[in-house]
């Protein structure tokens, strides 16, 4: 059984903590993706060859049997189970299944306004920039098996994906890997000397011994956001770490709900609001230059032939961004990147449910969606289920209600009106 | 950039979206070097090249107003040989509500049209040809355009852009204004789509045919047109302004070009990193503007 010294990781990050904390942006290292993902890899094949025989768990694992056993009582309060929902009366009174489409747009709607009476507030700060820990359990724990093929492989799985999301959600955040293994904790990939706010901890079993509480104080003053997914059973401590840090804590239940809670995790979460000391930065925008055209970069201190970047400022070339201009100082950065979180401040308003009529109602309403053009029109002129802006009142169909929400972020009838722009 | 799976697509049936501006400021404007009814005629003859292209080949024409935007030719719906008649009535109905809508009495300069309300629209479109099942045409937005970037769009086209990104849809930009335009070369050179801006307009029909007409799948075996530089300008949350250095917030990202007290966005307070906590939260309660 694996026994991992808790408090001796956290306490780790704290230390970090106390040094640095005064820095609030660094260069975020986009070059650094390959490589946390090459030593995640790394990291994983060192567990297959450091431990030849990872499987037999010899202990109290009999509860991780799977499928046929009913659901536990904490289990009960993460799954999305809901039966009455599953169930739909029809025309004749009849009950039935209510079909597939309709339900997955329930779940989507359920988070969406979950998430829309979080952020409430009219301001709410989020941390955009975020610095994250991303802590895995390779104990022996992580070749349990009831997760096909093993716990840990579809972790990795998992944790790949999150770093891609990580990324394109928050660019210019930092990241980092610690695996936990055997009680020591080793640290995969550094973020090069910045501190921490978020600790997120990926954990397969846990046992503690010492004194956490004093350690998950140690957290709480130094402004550490920790979250912990479980894969086994969900253990108290690890849930009042979270409570006391104002993380989150979740269990997942299988694959699919693991991937959920892990991607749950990329978008930024609200600022510790005594933490968020806001500073302005000025920076430069540069434009690139055309492809085929020579000039000397500032960087290499040679000529170069196309691409490349010029200081808005001095107009000295450099070859990369984001950097800072070796000639008048100015930090450069890619305006795309910074755009790629505006969404977040900028929030869609969540779409309203419409009746369906039992009289159509030709005059109010189109008979096709707004943003695709699809009919909204079930077989048999009966009007399906869609939706409806709040701001601009158009209608949408479910399918397009999905992807303005989670792609897009933008609302086609809105952006199509010139007046609601003034408003906004 | 984010990595997709690749997706399996028939080989070389595009789906074609084209967005027309159809800003009436731009087109009566002195600047504009010819007619509405020119470049009409034009594309018009463009659309009907791509349709004899390939059979399957599909186009979608929505039009971006000064006001709105809609949707003015599918060629799914099937028009028979009445392809030019249905678009430009639709054109012309569009115009025409385009107009009844307009409420401001007068705008300085051409001012510019809702492209990220047509980007939106286009995108939507896509994702439904995404949803039909796995076999359908490789998606592609056009987008010619030649009123001025609005500033106060430019989270919208961003968000836009990333989405195209996201689901690999290469936007393609012509010119046809006097102006370079930023939010296009930034459109195009993040989802790899070529950025032209013709210098004869008289010869627009061969610029579309030869740059913007092949599938993407033997683009691979032309020579496009190099970009000429990507302008990586932004706007400023404040006054809209396009700028190329501004103050960035370090909690929310926001873009100012100057300096503030206050973060208009997510309301922190600026001041030295040293300031202590207490000066900071009440700072954040004063009422903002």
């Amino acid at each position: 059984m694996s026994k991992i010294p808790y408090y001796a990781l956290i306490g780790y990050f704290a230390k970090e903590l106390f040094f640095l904390k005064e820095f609030t942006l660094s260069i975020p290292p986009y070059k650094k993706r390959k490589e946390l993902l090459r030593s995640l890899r790394k990291g994983m094949s060192n567990f297959g060859n450091g431990k030849g025989k990872p499987v037999t768990g010899d202990d109290d694992d009999d509860e991780d049997e799977g499928n046929e056993r009913d659901l536990e009582a904490w289990e009960r309060a993460y799954a999305d189970e809901r039966s009455w929902e599953s169930l739909q009366e029809d025309e004749s009174g009849l009950l039935r299944p209510i079909d597939n489409q309709a339900l997955h747009h329930a779940q989507y709607r359920r988070r969406l306004r979950s998430l829309s009476s979080a952020s409430a507030a009219s301001r709410i700060q989020k941390g955009l920039i975020r610095y994250l820990y991303l802590v895995i359990d390779l104990s022996r724990a992580a070749g349990e098996m009831d997760l096909r093929p093993s716990r840990m492989v579809v972790v990795a799985k998992q944790v790949e994906a999150f770093i891609r999301e990580f990324f394109d959600q928050n660019p210019l955040s930092q990241i980092g890997l610690i695996s936990i293994k055997n009680g020591v904790a080793q640290c995969l990939t550094d973020l090069g000397g910045s501190p921490e706010s978020h600790i997120k901890v990926l954990m397969g079993k846990l046992e503690c011994a010492g004194d956490v509480m004093e350690t998950i104080q140690k957290c709480k003053n130094s402004k550490i956001r920790c979250s912990v997914i479980g894969l086994s059973a969900e253990l108290y401590i690890c849930k009042y770490l979270c409570q006391e840090t104002g993380g989150l804590y979740s269990v997942a239940l299988d694959e699919a709900h693991l991937k959920e809670l892990i991607l749950e995790h990329a978008p930024p979460p609200p600022a510790i609001a005594e933490f968020a000391i806001a500073n302005l930065i000025k920076m430069g925008f540069p434009q690139r230059a055309a492809e085929g055209v020579i000039s000397i970069c500032s960087c290499h201190k040679e000529a170069k032939f196309g691409g490349g970047y010029t200081c808005p400022r001095c107009k000295a070339r450099v070859c990369e961004l984001p950097t800072e201009c070796r000639i008048c100082g100015l930090t450069l950065v890619s305006s795309p990147h910074l755009a790629r979180s505006y969404h977040h401040l900028f929030p869609v308003t969540p779409f309203d449910d419409v009746a369906p009529l039992i009289v159509p109602n030709q005059h109010r309403r189109p008979k096709t969606c707004f943003g695709c053009q699809q009919s909204l029109l079930n077989p048999g002129n009966i009007p399906g289920r869609c939706v409806t802006c709040p701001k601009c009142k158009q209608f949408f169909c479910l399918d397009c209600d999905i992807y303005i929400h989670e792609s897009l972020h933008n609302c086609p009838g809105c952006e199509s009106l010139r007046d609601s722009k003034s408003l906004s | 950039m984010t990595p997709v799976s690749s997706k399996q697509y028939t080989d070389d049936v595009s789906l074609l979206m084209v967005l027309i501006d159809t800003n009436p400021l731009f087109w009566s404007s002195t600047a504009t070097p010819f007619s509405f009814s020119k470049f009409l005629s034009q594309v018009l003859s463009f659309l009907n090249s791509i349709i004899l292209l390939n059979q399957l080949n599909q186009v979608v024409v929505i039009a971006t107003g000064f006001n709105s935007c809609d949707y003015i030719y599918d060629s799914s719906l099937g028009h028979g040989n009445l392809r030019a008649e249905t678009l430009l009535q639709k054109l012309e109905e569009f115009v025409i509500k385009d107009e009844e809508l307009n409420k401001q009495e007068s705008v300085d300069g051409i001012g510019s049209s809702l492209l990220s309300g047509s980007l939106s629209m286009a995108l939507c479109y896509i994702q439904r040809v995404f949803r039909s099942g796995s076999i359908h045409p490789q998606p592609r937005i056009l987008c010619l355009h030649g009123s001025q970037d609005g500033p106060g769009q430019y989270v919208a086209i961003m968000n836009s852009i990333f989405s195209a990104q996201r689901s690999m849809v290469p936007i393609d930009s012509c010119v046809i204004g006097s102006q370079h335009s930023a939010f296009l070369q930034q459109a195009s050179y993040i989802t790899g789509g070529v950025y032209l801006k013709p210098q004869q307009l008289e010869g627009l029909f061969q610029y579309l045919t030869t740059v913007f007409a092949t599938d993407l799948h033997s683009r691979n075996f032309l020579q496009l047109p190099k970009p000429v530089g990507v302008d990586f300008r932004a706007s400023c949350f404040c006054h809209k302004n396009t700028i190329d250095m501004g103050y960035i917030c370090s909690v929310c990202l926001s873009i100012f070009c100057k300096h503030h007290k206050k973060c208009s966005t997510c309301g922190s307070a600026f001041g030295q990193p040293q300031t202590s906590v207490s000066t900071s939260n009440q700072k954040r309660k004063a009422p903002d503007s």
